[in-house]
C-alpha cells in the first residue's frame, strides 16, 4: 500500500467541490464506489447512528444517489431550478490510513447556496472513507454531520453538500 | 383590528350556489392577522406538543417551544406525562436548557431552586429567609400548562383553560387517528431523530399543501419519474381517493396510491422477503379487525389535519409534522417518523428509506413543496391588485376527490369562524 499525503487528498476532495459547485454532477456522482454511501443525519442524533433505525436528512446508497443526481439535472427538479449557484468551501482536511484498502479523511465545509436573492450557510464536518481504485481515488461512504441546531433559516439540502 | 376582515374584502368569500370560494392573500401577508391568530388560533385551540414513546421511563423529558410557548414535557415519579411552562417562578429562567434527557429533578441555575419531576418547588438556597409557607403556594412551583390532554399517545396543550375535551375536539379525526395507530398492537412510537426546519412561507400555506391532492403531479413530476422507473415496480392503480370534512377545522383525504406501506402494501421493488412481512403484517390486521377495516387501515393511505397545525400523513410512511409561524412569511417546522413499535428490523429499514425518499427537507419531493410555498408567498407581494386564492376545485360534487379541495375550505370555514366570527356568519348566511 502506497501513503497517500494530504495533499493528494485535499487535491481530490477541491476537484469533488469544484464538479458539485459547476453542477457537473454526473461527473461527480462517477468519484463514488458502486457500494457507495452519501449520509446526512438529522442533528439530534449521534455521529454514528444509523439510517436502519433513525431518521436522518439523506440516506442514499450509490442507486439512490444516481437518481438524486438524474432528478437534480431536470428541470422538473423545482427547488433546483433554475440552479441555485453553491461554493463548497473545504478545509482542516485530516488523513488516517487504515490497515485495509481504506483512508478514513475528515474535513470540515461551509457550503454556501444563493437562489432568489437569499444566500444561505451550511457548515459541519464530512467524514469520508476513500478508496483507491485503479491508481484513482473513490469515495466509498461521504457522511456530513451538520453544525445547526436545525435546518434554519434554510429550510432544505436541496444541494448536494 | 377587524379592519383586516373589511366589509369589501372579506378573508373568507364563499358562494356555494356559483362554486365560489376564495381567501384572502392578506391572510397570508399581514403582521395584524399574524397577531390575531396567535389569540384566536394558537391560544385557543388544542395544539400537539409531543408523543408518549418521546417519554420512555419517569424523568424523561424534551423541551420544545410550541406555538411561542417554551414548554418542558416529562414524565413524574408515577410515570404519568407532565407538561409544565419552562419558566421558573422566581425570575423566570428556563429551568431546563436541555432539548432532551433524563433527570430526577429540574434544578434552575440562576438561584439554585430545585423542582420535582410534577413540578414542586423543593428545596432553594436561603430557604429561612422565605415565609414558612413559602413552598405550600401554588406561585411557588413550576406552573403546568393550562390544559393538557392525550388521545393514543398523542398529547396536546392549550392555553384557554374553557376549551371542550381534546377527544370531544377532535370530532371526526377521531377515528382516522384510530385507525393509524390500530396498525400496531404494542403502540406507536417516534423514531429517533427529528426533522427541524423553516419554510419562508405563510404557515397556512403548509396547511393547504399537506392535504393537497391536486398538486402532486405537477408538483411532484420527479419523484414520480424515480417510483415509477427506478425503483423496478410500484403499484399501478386508478380509483381516486376522497376529501372529508370531519369537523372543527379537520380534514382528511383518503386512498390509494402506488407506492409500498409497511402496514402493510407491497410492491414488487420490496422482493420475496418483504412480501413475506408484508403479508403476515395483513394477515395479522384482518384477525384483529376484519377484511374491511383491515383493507383501509394498511392498503389505504392518508393526509390527516388536526386543526389548527398539526398533519399525519399515513402514506409511504408515516410523517407527524406541526409548524408555527414566527412572522407572516416564516414558519418553523418540526417533523418526526411515526411507526409500529417493536416492527421487524426489516419493516423499520424500509419505512425510513420510504420515507427519505418522499419526505422531509432532504427527500426528492418536500423540497419541491417548500420551493411552491415560497413562490406563492412572493407572489402575494401583488395581494392589492390580485387579492384573492381559489379553493373552490370539486364544489360543484356530490362526493369530491382527494385531488378536490374541499379539505382545504374545511380549515378555512373554522379558521374564518375564529378570526372574523361576524364575517364568518353573513357568510354563511349568503351560502343557506
Amino acid at each position: 500500500m502506497t501513503k497517500v499525503t494530504r495533499s493528494e487528498i485535499e487535491e481530490f476532495l477541491f476537484e469533488e467541490a469544484d464538479l458539485l459547485d459547476k453542477w457537473r454532477l454526473p461527473e461527480w456522482l462517477s468519484l463514488f464506489t458502486d457500494d457507495a454511501e452519501y449520509h446526512v443525519p438529522c442533528m439530534d442524533l449521534p455521529a454514528d447512528a444509523s439510517p436502519d433505525d433513525s431518521l436522518f436528512y439523506i440516506a442514499d446508497d450509490r442507486m439512490r444517489l444516481g437518481e438524486r443526481v438524474k432528478r437534480l439535472m431536470k428541470r422538473t427538479a423545482h427547488v433546483e431550478f433554475p440552479h441555485s449557484k453553491t461554493r463548497h468551501m473545504v478545509s482542516n482536511v485530516r488523513v488516517k490510513e487504515r490497515e485495509d484498502e481504506n483512508i478514513d479523511v475528515t474535513s470540515v465545509f461551509a457550503t454556501y447556496r444563493t437562489k432568489d436573492g437569499v444566500t444561505d450557510l451550511y457548515v459541519g464536518l464530512s467524514n469520508y472513507v476513500i478508496r483507491q481504485v485503479d491508481g484513482a481515488f473513490k469515495i466509498r461512504s461521504k457522511r456530513c454531520l451538520l453544525d445547526s441546531d436545525a435546518l434554519r433559516p434554510s429550510g432544505r439540502i436541496s444541494i448536494i453538500l | 383590528m377587524n379592519s383586516a376582515a373589511s366589509a369589501n374584502r372579506p378573508a373568507v368569500l364563499v358562494d356555494q350556489d356559483k362554486h365560489v370560494f376564495k381567501v384572502s392573500r392578506r391572510n397570508f401577508i399581514d403582521p395584524d392577522i399574524l397577531s390575531m391568530e396567535k389569540e384566536r388560533i394558537f391560544e385557543s385551540n388544542w395544539i400537539y406538543l409531543g408523543h408518549g414513546s418521546e417519554l420512555k421511563k419517569p424523568g424523561d423529558f424534551v423541551t420544545r417551544s410550541v406555538a411561542g410557548r417554551s414548554i418542558l414535557f416529562t414524565r413524574d415519579a408515577s410515570g404519568t406525562p407532565v407538561a409544565l411552562l419552562n419558566t421558573c417562578p422566581h425570575r423566570g429562567m428556563q429551568v431546563c436548557r436541555e432539548r432532551k434527557g433524563s433527570a430526577k429533578s429540574f434544578q434552575c441555575f440562576y438561584h439554585g431552586w430545585v423542582f420535582g419531576l410534577d413540578g414542586k418547588l423543593r428545596s432553594q438556597p436561603g430557604e429561612d429567609s422565605y415565609d414558612a409557607d413559602f413552598k405550600n403556594r401554588e406561585s411557588s412551583h413550576l406552573t403546568p400548562v393550562p390544559r393538557f390532554e392525550g388521545y393514543r399517545d398523542f398529547y396536546f396543550v392549550c392555553f384557554d383553560r374553557n376549551i371542550q375535551p381534546l377527544v370531544d375536539y377532535l370530532a371526526g379525526a377521531k377515528d382516522f387517528l384510530d385507525v393509524i395507530c390500530d396498525q400496531s398492537e404494542e403502540g406507536m412510537s417516534i423514531v429517533k431523530g427529528t426533522h427541524e426546519y423553516s419554510v419562508r412561507a405563510n404557515w397556512k400555506l403548509l396547511t393547504e399543501n399537506s392535504i393537497d391532492g391536486y398538486h402532486a403531479s405537477t408538483t411532484h413530476a420527479s419523484y414520480f419519474d424515480i417510483l415509477m422507473q427506478s425503483n423496478g415496480g410500484a403499484n399501478f392503480r386508478s380509483g381516486a381517493g376522497r376529501g372529508y370534512d370531519l369537523g372543527n377545522g379537520h380534514a382528511v383525504i383518503q386512498g390509494q396510491a402506488p407506492w409500498g406501506r409497511p402496514v402493510a402494501d407491497w410492491i414488487p421493488a420490496w422482493g420475496e422477503e418483504g412480501k413475506k412481512e408484508v403479508d403476515r403484517i395483513y394477515a395479522r390486521l384482518v384477525e384483529r379487525f376484519g377484511e374491511e377495516r383491515a383493507f383501509r387501515i394498511a392498503k389505504m393511505g392518508r393526509n390527516l389535519f388536526i386543526y389548527p397545525n398539526l398533519i399525519i400523513n399515513d402514506i409511504m410512511a408515516i410523517v407527524v409534522r406541526t409548524y408555527y409561524p414566527t412572522a407572516p412569511d416564516y414558519m418553523v417546522v418540526n417533523s418526526w417518523a411515526l411507526a409500529p413499535l417493536n416492527e421487524s428490523a426489516w419493516s423499520r429499514k424500509y419505512r425510513l428509506n420510504n420515507f427519505l425518499e418522499f419526505l422531509g427537507p432532504g427527500g426528492f419531493a418536500t423540497p419541491d413543496d417548500a420551493e411552491a410555498l415560497e413562490h406563492c408567498q412572493r407572489g402575494f407581494s401583488n395581494y392589492e391588485d390580485v387579492p384573492y386564492s381559489d379553493i373552490s376545485k370539486g364544489m360543484n360534487k356530490e362526493n369530491p376527490s382527494s385531488a378536490d379541495e374541499l379539505q382545504m375550505r374545511a380549515f378555512w370555514m373554522q379558521w374564518n369562524k375564529q378570526m372574523f366570527p361576524e364575517s364568518a356568519k353573513a357568510a354563511k348566511i349568503k351560502a343557506a
